[in-house]
């Protein structure tokens, strides 16, 4: 009896969700269950981006400063990415900022005080970032020392790091190689050519996906639906991509500046084998675990230190690479590199995009998006000539906003069950 | 006392917490086939046996065998491997994960590096409809949006859904219904009779009486006794685990 029921509801399930207007209550129920995801980071960039236009049309629109604004919040935003994954332990790194500056301080040390090559230099950064993670990690995960106390402790002392590394000279140059991957572009046919393998990929390994859940008589996503988000991915993708080929040099006879910048080729590139990492693989489920009920995890055989350890690892890891997009973008390595606001952009930014202070909750995309969010407001802001103070209020308060989101959704998902 | 070699037996365990010393040497034999009923006040140290069994709150002195054999379980790893599976009083779910990660959680399917989604949500949907689980809508739904007795159906579905040769089930009808306790019931009742060594932690005497074989009955930390249910009454377990004697006669 239990099964004709079922198949009845299935079915009826089927019909509903094969039209447009079953697919929209859907998701409008999701909602009001209090499961947002990344909705209102995604709404307030829409919000930000038509405000802006309307009050700066003839620079904030403009394909330079669309070009720039990604360049400029590379950094901070591959930094937030990596801080995901502390995060969703329901733990924090206040010192990625500075393991991006020291990571990166190292990396222009030895490029040009000592000539090592690119690679070597580049990969060196790398594992200075990995050693900084290992070693607060470990202190988190075996001596039980709460992260905040350690990475407090180790944004000071990184800060102290980078200025020996620096010297006397107060900065060091990143040198051509490295300059280049935060300012250059891809040519335009190249850029085209990502962006219609990514659709095709998403398209299709989302297809095949739906085509072995039927199979295995798994519910799967409607055709309807599939192709709604693929058509309105190639539609997105295409209208930057457009946007990012055309010409945006002032002065074009002198320099031509067109194409999709290497700096977003690298942050799609991230999301995605970070997002891949987190989402398909045993390790990023533990992770979820983990940050969701630690007990139950390691009732489950899960080890725990060794989730804390290697998410560490990751973040401050994937924090050197912000690091050489900062110093790429500034051309070398100063004693502000890492510092100031850059941090506390890069918390912001996850907690903008939809992941949770008290861990178990949030995706790396949340981190793109959010970057992307406050970024928005440093460039829109900065071309209403508004001086930074107001830049820094504004900021905070869509945090605030944020956070409130967060805390607001949480309790209606609390009231109808969900999390 | 009763046939068939013994799946688990536990000689003289101690255990402490701190100055607390929880479990006093305690002895618990569980053969299979059969449903051990493990009877004690609030605060006797069931639950502190169950864990330690599993392995989460390893003992600190006494025996362990299982299968004949002398074991060391210090980490739940090893309980697993063993084939024990514990379903916790507090139930031991991550509310942010959907039902089928609960499932197989720490125990993920994989496929060429990649956690293996569809099948592990096959299974779950297949152990669940062998229980007649039938208020589960969704086995992609956050445990979170589970009423107690799903989320406790959520976690014996994850004790079964292994090739488990003990299951442990620590007061699993507490916050069921009267139809659903019904059916846990029977569930025990199931696993003992496909083989399984079953292990029920409860305070309903009917329930006691209704299902297990044996009953082994804790008192602050010390077993009492272990008896044949058919052999003793009701009114005899009552006596022993409030005063931690049991009458001349009734010790097999
Ligand atoms: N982690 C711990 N640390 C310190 N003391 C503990 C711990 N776990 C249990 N105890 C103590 O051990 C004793 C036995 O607890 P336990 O949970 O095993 O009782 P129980 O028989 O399962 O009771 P109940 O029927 O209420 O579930 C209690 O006095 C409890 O305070
Ligand atoms: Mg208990």
């Amino acid at each position: 009896m239990s099964v004709a029921t079922e198949e009845i509801h299935d079915t009826q399930d089927a019909r509903s969700r094969a039209t447009v207007r079953g697919l929209a209550k859907e998701y409008l129920a999701k909602l009001r269950g209090g499961d947002v995801g990344s909705l209102p980071a995604i709404l307030g960039l829409v919000a930000l981006v038509i405000a802006f236009s309307a009050l700066r049309p003839e620079t904030f629109t403009k394909a330079f400063n669309f070009g720039n604004l990604i360049q400029q919040s590379a950094g901070v935003t591959i930094i937030a990415m990596g801080m995901v994954f502390v995060l969703l332990l329901g733990e924090i790194d206040l010192s990625a900022g500075y393991t991006a500056g020291t990571s990166a301080g190292v990396m222009c040390l030895l490029l040009i005080e000592h000539g090592w090559p690119v690679a070597l230099a580049i990969l060196a950064c790398l594992v200075t970032g990995a050693v900084i993670g290992t070693c607060i990690g470990l202190i988190v995960s075996r001596l039980g020392i709460p992260s905040f106390v350690v990475t407090l402790a180790a944004f000071l002392g990184l800060q102290g790091v980078m200025l020996t590394i620096i010297g006397e000279k107060g900065s060091i140059d990143s040198g051509e190689f490295v300059a280049k991957l935060n300012s250059e572009n891809l040519p335009v046919w190249l850029g085209w050519v990502v962006a219609v393998v990514l659709v095709a990929l998403y398209a299709a390994a989302t297809f095949r996906a739906n085509r072995r859940r039927r199979r295995h008589g798994l519910n799967s996503q409607p055709t309807l639906l599939w192709a709604l988000k693929s058509g309105f991915l190639a539609v997105i993708v295409g209208l930057i991509v457009f946007y990012l080929s055309v010409e945006r040099s002032p002065n074009a006879h002198i320099k031509s500046i067109k194409g999709v910048p290497i700096a977003l080729l690298i942050l799609v590139g991230l999301t995605l084998v970070l997002g891949a990492l987190l989402s398909r693989t045993k390790w990023g489920s533990h992770v979820y675990a983990v940050g969701g009920n630690a007990e139950a995890a390691r009732r489950a055989g899960i080890n725990v230190p060794m989730i804390q350890l290697t998410c560490f690892m990751l973040s401050s890891t994937v924090a050197a690479v912000g690091g050489i997009m900062l110093v790429s973008y500034s051309g070398g390595v100063n004693n502000v590199t890492g510092g100031t606001t850059i941090l506390l952009y890069a918390v912001g930014a996850a907690v903008i995009g939809g992941t949770s202070l008290f861990g178990g909750k949030g995706r790396v995309v949340d981190a793109l998006i959010g970057g992307t969010v406050v970024a928005v407001i440093a460039n829109g802001m900065g071309l209403l000539n508004q001086p930074d103070s107001r830049k820094y209020i504004v900021t905070g308060l869509v945090l605030l906003v944020a956070a409130s989101v967060d805390a607001i959704s949480r309790r209606r998902a609390a009231a109808t069950g969900r999390v | 006392m009763s046939s068939g070699e013994p799946l688990l037996e536990l000689r003289g365990v101690q255990k402490s917490f701190g100055a607390v010393h929880v479990l006093q040497g305690v002895d618990l034999t569980v053969r299979p086939g059969r449903v051990t009923a493990l009877v004690g006040d609030n605060g006797a140290g069931k639950s502190t046996l169950i864990k330690g069994i599993a392995g989460i709150h390893p003992f600190d002195e006494g025996d362990y065998a299982f299968e004949g054999g002398a074991v060391h379980v210090k980490s739940p790893r090893d309980s697993n491997a063993l084939g024990i599976e514990v379903v916790y009083q507090d139930l031991a779910l991550c509310d942010n994960l959907d039902v089928v990660h609960n499932m197989f959680l720490g125990r993920e399917l994989t496929k060429n590096g990649v956690v293996d989604e569809d099948t592990m949500e096959a299974r779950a949907r297949e152990t669940l409809d062998g229980l007649s689980v039938r208020t589960l809508t969704s086995v992609r739904t956050h445990v979170a949006a589970l009423s107690g007795g799903q989320r406790q159906t959520v976690a014996i579905a994850r004790a079964v859904l292994w090739n488990s040769r003990l299951v442990i089930l620590d007061e699993p009808t507490a916050a069921l219904g009267v139809a659903q306790t019904e059916q846990v019931l029977k569930l025990v009742r199931r696993l003992a009779d496909r083989g399984l060594g079953v292990v029920l932690i409860s305070h309903n005497l009917n329930e006691v009486f209704q299902v297990a074989d044996d009953i082994a009955v804790l008192y602050l930390g010390q077993m009492v006794a272990q008896v044949e249910a058919s052999t003793t009454s009701r009114e005899r377990v009552v006596a022993a685990i409030t005063t931690g004697k049991l009458n001349e006669g009734d010790a097999a």
